[in-house]
């Protein structure tokens, strides 16, 4: 354990120079759009406690929420019945790879157009363009399960539920691991894309709003709070539950 | 809970594993199992003796052939099956890989009786991957043993381990037999185990398999074990299989 503080010590000191960098860069500039770090946290601080700041955080992190979980089940659905049936496989392997590589701007788009500049459009595009990644990542997971314990669990007789829960899905959590963290840098991307298009709120409205008021300060602000959560969520819920998952490991 | 045991009749006129080019895997295969009895089945490599137990496990219902367990008309049997690799779940404690076959309302004591009985007390919260081969297959006994099993399958499960280990893994299965009502078909290569451990040996032909020759042996266990008799039952059982007297080994040897 002497090695963490350690850690912190050096990542600290890399944050430092970074902030000791912009300030000298925005002195130097002395332009109201080349705001310093000091007058970028304070406006964040303002934004906070008088401002918009959280509402619009909400609003972003509640899309990204529904998103995430529908992406997620529908997805993990889809992969492993392919993983399961050759002629699901087939019919549907070139659809997966087609909206792998349709850009996101343009399902967004498209939904806009189709369904108006509605919730439903929004949360379909992001849902949308993680789909693809999760059918393919849990598809992998599924093709690569253990055939010798399922057979341990049939001959032992063990229900679906305990065969479910203790033999097939312990099997695919490593890969349900790898879907959310691919998916979610996905989505942090694109939710703000979606929001800035049609979208009177969140985080990518905002950012909209600023720069056509070429507010520097809080664009940046903003963004920073955004960084933090997602850094937050990061460090906080998807690492400790990957520990939590590979504790056997060790 | 209680057990009752159960006698097995056998008769697989044909299992074939479909395919580019169609194996037949065994063939007019026909015996009956007793009730209590313990069964050694041997045979060359690749005769059909894991598809043999897979089909009395109920994992394989592609053939042709009858299977009936005795007492007919009873409720199925609970068969315990330890495999030839332990097959534990690795993110699960050797506790929680015994537990988790049992029934949900189980008693917690039984399990650690248990693990007591095969020796793995003071492993019961380790992960199996921290496990020695020996204790793994101990893991894998108190498994099957945990739902009081009727039938015991066992597919060369001490193949691998070291002959120390291996005779005290033998010792403890005896141990566990005895102590219980309980039916065993017992898979394995090597003539030694089976004369030590078995009722009566089946001898299984090259694939396609079926029954070539059978020994029963009358003589108790404890008495088996001496310098002389086990060679004698050894030789006798190569014979019997049509080898050469002195191997102890139905593998083929490769070439």
């Amino acid at each position: 354990m002497t090695r963490l503080p350690a850690a912190i010590a050096e990542r600290a000191t890399s944050l430092l120079v970074l902030l000791g960098a912009w300030e000298g860069a925005a002195w130097f500039a002395h332009s109201r759009l080349f705001p310093g770090p000091g007058i970028v946290l304070a406006t964040l601080a303002e934004e906070t406690i008088h401002g918009d700041l959280l509402y619009h955080l909400g609003a972003t992190l509640a899309r990204v929420a529904v998103a995430f979980a529908l992406a997620m089940t529908i997805g993990s659905a889809i992969g492993i019945a392919m993983a399961r049936s050759r002629a699901l496989d087939a019919l549907l392997d070139s659809w997966v790879v087609l909206f792998l590589n349709l850009p996101a701007l343009v399902l967004a788009v498209l939904l806009y157009v189709w369904l108006g500049l509605t919730e439903a459009a929004a949360i379909g595009a992001v849902t949308l363009s993680k789909l693809p990644t999760v059918v393919v990542t849990l598809r992998e997971g599924a093709r690569a399960l253990d055939g010798d314990l399922a057979a341990m669990a049939k001959s032992f007789r063990l229900s679906a539920w305990r065969t479910l829960r203790h033999v097939t899905l312990p099997q695919l959590s490593p890969f349900f691991v790898i879907a959310s963290r691919t998916g979610l840098a996905l989505i942090w991307k694109i939710v703000l894309v979606v929001e800035l298009l049609g979208r009177p709120d969140g985080i990518g409205y905002a950012i909209q709003v600023f720069f056509q008021l070429f507010d520097v300060k809080r664009l940046i602000a903003y963004s920073l709070a955004f960084v933090a959560v997602v850094l937050a969520i990061e460090w906080g819920i998807l690492q400790p539950f990957e520990r939590r998952l590979t504790r056997w490991r060790r | 809970m209680a057990a009752v045991t159960v006698g097995i009749s056998i008769d697989v006129s044909e299992k074939r594993y479909p395919g580019g080019r169609p194996v037949i895997a065994l063939r007019n295969l026909e015996t009956r199992i007793a009730p209590g009895e313990f069964c050694v089945v041997t045979g060359p490599s690749g005769c059909g003796k894991t598809t043999l137990l897979n089909i009395v496990a109920g994992l394989d219902q592609d053939f042709l052939g009858i299977l009936g367990f005795e007492p007919a008309g009873g409720r199925s049997p609970r068969i315990g099956y330890v495999f030839q690799n332990p097959r534990l779940l690795p993110w699960r404690t050797v506790r929680e890989n015994v537990a988790l076959v049992r029934p949900r309302d189980h008693d917690r004591f039984e399990v650690e009786r248990l693990l007591g009985e095969v020796g793995l007390a003071d492993a019961a919260d380790i992960y199996p991957t921290r496990l020695s081969g020996g204790m793994a297959r101990r893991a894998a006994l108190a498994r099957a043993f945990a739902i009081t099993p009727d039938l015991l399958l066992m597919d060369e499960p001490f193949v691998s381990l070291d002959r120390p280990a291996a005779d005290r893994l033998r010792r403890l299965l005896v141990r566990l037999v005895t102590s219980r009502p309980l039916t065993v078909l017992f898979v394995t290569h090597d003539l030694g185990e089976a004369v030590e451990l078995a009722d009566r040996v089946l001898v299984l032909s090259p694939s396609p398999g079926r029954v070539v020759a059978e020994m029963p042996i009358e003589l108790p266990r404890d008495r088996r074990r001496d310098r002389d008799t086990l060679p004698a039952l050894q030789d006798e059982l190569a014979r019997l299989a049509g080898i050469q007297p002195g191997h102890s080994s139905l593998r083929i040897p490769s070439s």
